[in-house]
């Protein structure tokens, strides 16, 4: 069986073998972060920057995992509202994790938590000439998407739902529409995943990778939940590449008509 | 004494207080964090000149899990 080599997801001239992207919140403890990092064999995990009051350590534990999983760090700009707030969270985050990588977040409705696509724009282009390599979380508009190139993102991540509701791919004709008419930038579905079977329909799609938090924390088996999440994504990715089969109205038999038995003209 | 917001709590420190003497003292030693005053970053290499003023808003902020 001839098998895809090097298949690899190339984010900003860096080059990974999972296509699965996983955040590091809502496990009921750090252990079971940690697991499900280990488990979902994702090379990349978001994290975010909270205010921290002294002496309180809740997320020392969860730092250290972080770090020793060796996942590259993608810190979020999640909860920013403006443009303002979401530089300087930012620029804290570079210096924080030593990375110019950041998930530009811009929130626009507090109800279902919907990118704010004007900020996103204007943020990204600010964020963009001062060096940091962004990677916006946004919806699955294709002029916004468009906006979001031209001002020099290398990555988009369109939404499947909102965050954390678990309903999966909600506008296909818009995510298809996006895959045919963006097809050489990463497309990361980002948010609104519940199941593995979403997650490999994505794939299936031509979508090049997967970014999810919720599905898995919130399983009642965090890593036996991200494996499953790999794995689809590995099934959707493979069936991408070996090619679906064109959808058909009519039945068609799989069995050879020539030669059938007990017929007779 | 200086008058200030710290996390959005109120707090106060002596005058003319310096942010990385702040923070010791607030109590964040070798605390892994990073700070923005009035809405803007601050570089950690500017903490021993930043001076404090009344009225300031910090932000002390620190690595947690995200989505």
């Amino acid at each position: 069986m001839q098998q895809p080599q090097a298949d690899e997801l190339t984010l900003y001239g860096e080059r990974f073998n999972s296509r699965f992207l996983l955040g590091t919140a809502l496990y009921n403890s750090p252990e079971l972060m940690r697991a499900s990092i280990e488990t979902s064999r994702c090379e990349i995990v978001t994290l975010g920057l909270r205010r921290q009051n002294p002496g309180n350590r809740d997320g020392a534990a969860i730092w250290q995992y972080i770090q020793d999983s060796g996942c590259r760090l993608l810190p979020n700009t999640a909860g920013c509202k403006s443009v303002k707030e979401v530089v300087t969270l930012a620029e804290m985050s570079r210096e924080m994790f030593d990375t110019p990588w950041i998930k530009l977040e811009v929130i626009g409705d507090d109800y279902n938590l919907q990118p704010d696509p004007f900020a996103l724009v204007e943020a990204a282009e600010i964020l963009i000439k001062n060096g940091f390599k962004v990677l916006p979380y946004c919806t699955d508009d294709l002029i916004l998407c468009q906006r979001l190139l031209d001002v020099g993102c290398e990555v988009l991540m369109p939404w499947g739902s909102p965050i954390g509701t678990g309903q999966g791919l909600l506008n296909r004709y818009n995510l298809r529409t996006l895959r045919e008419r963006i097809k050489h930038v990463p497309l990361i579905i980002d948010a609104g995943l519940g199941a593995p079977s979403q997650a490999a329909e994505a794939m299936e799609m031509g979508f090049d990778g997967i970014l999810l938090n919720s599905a898995v924390a919130k399983a009642q088996n965090p890593p036996l939940m991200a494996s499953a999440f790999a794995d689809a994504i590995v099934a959707g990715r493979n069936a991408y590449l070996a090619g679906l089969m064109q959808k058909r109205q009519t039945a068609s038999p799989s069995t050879p008509t020539v030669g059938q038995p007990f017929w007779h003209q | 004494m200086t008058r200030l917001s710290l996390n959005n709590e109120p707090v106060q420190i002596d005058a003319n207080t310096l942010l990385s003497d702040a923070l010791v003292a607030w109590g964040y030693g070798n605390d892994k964090v990073a700070v923005a005053i009035n809405g803007e970053f601050v570089p950690r290499a500017q903490y021993p000149q930043q001076q404090l003023r009344d009225g300031d808003q910090v932000d002390v902020v620190s690595p947690v899990g995200g989505g």
